[in-house]
């Protein structure tokens, strides 16, 4: 019997998945694991397996196009079955524009899909813009001559509003968004724009990031709170491993304290769930990793209760794995509390935004030698601020400066780690 | 430079070749004594004699063929329909003996015949005879079609089509012979597959041929008084077309309106929206678009026939909807 294929939700934040590729064409024949196709989610690039038997009869969303989760995608059947009842239009979408169709519960005769990573392979490059749509069941159009003055001039097509017929894109709407363009920025004599302006397609991930984001620093309250460590000790202790040629980073050992730190104030190992607040049990610690285009925070699980070592070699096989592009789902969500570390570009002190629902983040600046005062004498030591952002829906101040307290004592005395 | 009639145009380059070259000689109904049916052949008989303006029964199939045959052995026929609605009965030998003769042979027998008459539309002639149908013989290999808009190109492009080694059909536009333009005293030919821009511009081109042309000039002038420049291009050959200037004019403008006064349904406009859009494809902001003769035959009645022609107005027209304006 036929089944519709959908977009499978690959992650707990995936709402739309990109078609990268078919791996199975139509009227190729399916076995339940074989790869289907690779989609694009928010975070990575993971084959779509099948999970029935049949002919690939056909394929709905063809690649390139961004399909919501839960939306039918293709059609698996027997070779000389009626598969017209299965078939809909499907509308792709950049935006996650509302409601999305169908995404919970799944309709009776769907056939599931599992993810499976991917080896971080070259298949990312982002389909042009023309093929995709522009919001729901409005597909992109636009004159052949303003599609190429848009690619020229970097414009995205997909912001215009086409003044042509059925909204056609046409030559003067393109000329008229470099008008506005260049009325924004002074014109040089030659008719040249000041600036020259580069656009970038968003990945998925940074868009993902966009819209996160925004979630956060727009609806939670952050407040910031800053200490200053001294780390003369740590240093020294940390100096003295590194001879030793013992594998850990400054990172790892801030990731434990911060996570034992937490196990005594759980009202930082918490999150906003509208009516109630919920305290975890277990500290996962987020670690935010830059890539090139975007970053990804994956997940050290119960931090609190693994050696400095432990920590060490899992942040680094998961960096690792972050950087190739292939982290699993579980692997990067389900953090508690996250950290973020700017101290090796040399960053001072800068203020994180929280990664919802987490309650806090915790941004770690460069350790620096400074001035101490001490006993009315000034020597040289070693200090490195910290930040806490806190949402204030969750925490009060003082109890992120108890947090802060804690943890700050514990980095100025070494043992007290663990 | 004297001011002459499309008709004298055309009776100068044949007086002129006939002198030039012996071998060159008139046949068709009445072309002799009446002196052509739209006097176009007036003085010829006088000067040259009957030996080489040769009055015919009406036979089109028969004087074609022997325009064919005197042509395979050395004469330079040139074979005047009388209107080029007669020319069905001698499409056999046009067709399967003037444009395959050069192929079929080897390359042994060229055709030097030029076949030329009045096209197209005139005033209430109804429908057998007001047919444009330079899409019927384009559509042949082995056949030159040329489609004169103005008194100079008509005797530039007749003396060329004379001293052509193949077979070249000759549309001239019935209502155009009593238009007047510019034509130099002095022998000058206008070389076969080259076409004229008749209008500069640089927000539309407009191509047309013809009596056409006439049409699209009108529009353009109607047009400028808007702000809107168009440029008008007349392919003047409409095989072998000369696409590059075409090509390069719509990549200028980025838009094009095909003004044809045949039918639309596998009209010469419909050869030239493809080249552009192999062409110029990216350079496209709308659609080519095309002014055509309506869809039917004919209408005898005079309004009806002005509404199945093409006409400035539905080219303004046609020019706002690829301008996005209407």
């Amino acid at each position: 019997m036929a089944s519709r294929v959908v977009m499978p939700k690959l992650s707990d934040t995936m709402e739309e998945g990109t078609i990268l590729r078919w791996i199975k064409q139509e009227g190729d024949k399916v076995e339940t694991g074989q790869t289907l196709a690779e989609v694009e989610t928010d975070k990575a690039t993971v084959e779509m397996e099948a999970y029935t038997n049949g002919v690939l009869r056909k394929v709905i969303a063809q690649a390139g196009a961004t399909i919501k989760v839960g939306a039918i995608i293709a059609v698996i059947g027997a070779p000389d079955e009626d598969i017209s009842a299965l078939i809909e239009p499907v509308a792709p979408t950049r935006e996650a524009p509302p409601p999305p169709p169908a995404a919970s519960p799944r309709p009776a005769g769907v056939a599931p899909t599992r993810p499976v990573t991917l080896p971080a392979t070259a298949l990312r490059a982002a389909p042009p813009a023309a093929a995709r749509d522009a919001g729901p069941g409005r597909s992109l159009r636009a004159s052949p001559l303003a599609l190429r003055m848009a690619a020229e001039a970097g414009i995205d097509l997909a912001s215009l509003q086409g003044t042509g017929p059925q909204g056609r894109v046409i030559k003067r709407d393109i000329e008229a968004a470099l008008a506005q363009a260049s009325g924004a920025e002074p014109a040089l004599p030659g008719g040249q724009p000041a600036v020259e302006v580069r656009e970038i397609e968003l990945s998925s991930m940074r868009r993902t990031i966009a819209r996160r984001l925004v979630q956060s620093k727009a609806p939670v309250p952050h407040f910031y709170l800053t200490v200053d460590v001294a780390m003369d000790r740590l240093w020294e202790a940390y100096r003295a491993l590194r001879d030793e040629n013992y594998p850990i980073s400054l990172n790892d050992v801030i990731i434990k304290a911060a996570a034992s730190a937490l196990k005594r104030h759980p009202e930082m190992n918490a999150s906003f769930a509208g009516d109630h607040v919920k305290q975890y049990g277990r500290v996962h610690i987020g670690v935010a990793v830059a890539l090139e285009d975007g970053l990804i925070t994956p997940v050290i699980r119960d931090a609190d209760s693994k050696s400095i070592d432990e920590i060490a070699a899992e942040a680094r096989t998961l960096a690792d794995r972050a950087r190739n592009r292939r982290l699993q789902p579980h692997e990067y969500t389900g953090a508690t509390f996250s950290i973020s570390n700017l101290g090796m570009m040399g960053i001072e002190e800068f203020s994180a935004i929280i990664n919802p629902p987490e309650a806090g983040i915790l941004a770690v600046g460069a350790v620096r030698e400074a001035p101490v005062v001490e006993n009315g004498q000034v020597r040289v030591g070693r200090r490195m601020k910290l930040t806490l952002s806190v949402d204030h829906r969750v925490a009060d101040g003082a109890q992120g400066a108890r947090f802060l307290a804690t943890l700050r004592r514990m980095l100025e005395n070494p043992l007290l780690v663990g | 430079m004297p001011l002459i009639t499309y008709r004298d145009a055309l009776t100068q380059a044949l007086r002129e070749e006939m002198q030039r070259d012996p071998n060159v000689f008139l046949m068709g109904e009445e072309v002799g004594v009446y002196q052509g049916a739209y006097k176009v052949s007036r003085g010829l008989l006088q000067e040259f004699g009957e030996r080489r303006v040769i009055d015919t029964p009406i036979t089109e199939e028969g004087f074609a063929g022997v325009g064919v045959g005197s042509a395979m052995v050395g004469l330079r026929p040139i074979i005047e329909m009388m209107t080029w609605n007669f020319s069905m009965l001698a499409m056999d030998q046009i067709i399967n003996s003037a444009a395959k003769m050069l192929y079929m042979s080897g390359g042994q027998f060229k055709i030097p015949m030029v076949v030329r008459g009045p096209g197209g539309a005139a005033h209430q002639l109804a429908a057998q005879h007001s047919q444009s149908l330079e899409g019927w013989f384009a559509h042949v290999p082995g056949l030159k079609v040329v489609a004169p808009s103005t008194p100079y190109d008509a005797k530039g492009l007749l003396k060329s089509a004379i001293r052509d080694d193949d077979p070249v059909i000759f549309f001239e536009g019935e209502t155009l012979y009593g238009s007047k333009g510019e034509v130099p005293e002095g022998e000058y030919t206008v070389p076969l597959g080259v076409a004229d821009v008749k209008r500069a511009g640089t927000d539309v081109t407009i191509i047309a041929w013809s009596k056409m042309v006439s049409i699209a000039l009108k529009a353009a002038e109607a047009l400028a008084a808007e702000g809107i420049a168009c440029e008008v291009i007349d392919p003047r050959t409409l095989r072998p077309l000369d696409e590059e200037p075409l090509v390069a004019s719509v990549q200028k403008t980025n838009r094009c309106v095909i003004v044809e006064e045949g039918w639309e349904y596998s009209g010469i406009g419909a050869q030239l929206a493809y080249v552009i859009h192999r062409d110029a494809f990216g350079d496209l902001d709308a659609p080519v678009t095309r002014v055509t003769g309506a869809d039917v035959p004919m209408p005898y009645a005079k309004n009806l026939e002005h509404m199945a022609m093409p006409s400035p107005a539905r080219v303004v027209q046609a020019v706002k909807e690829v301008l996005y304006i209407e």
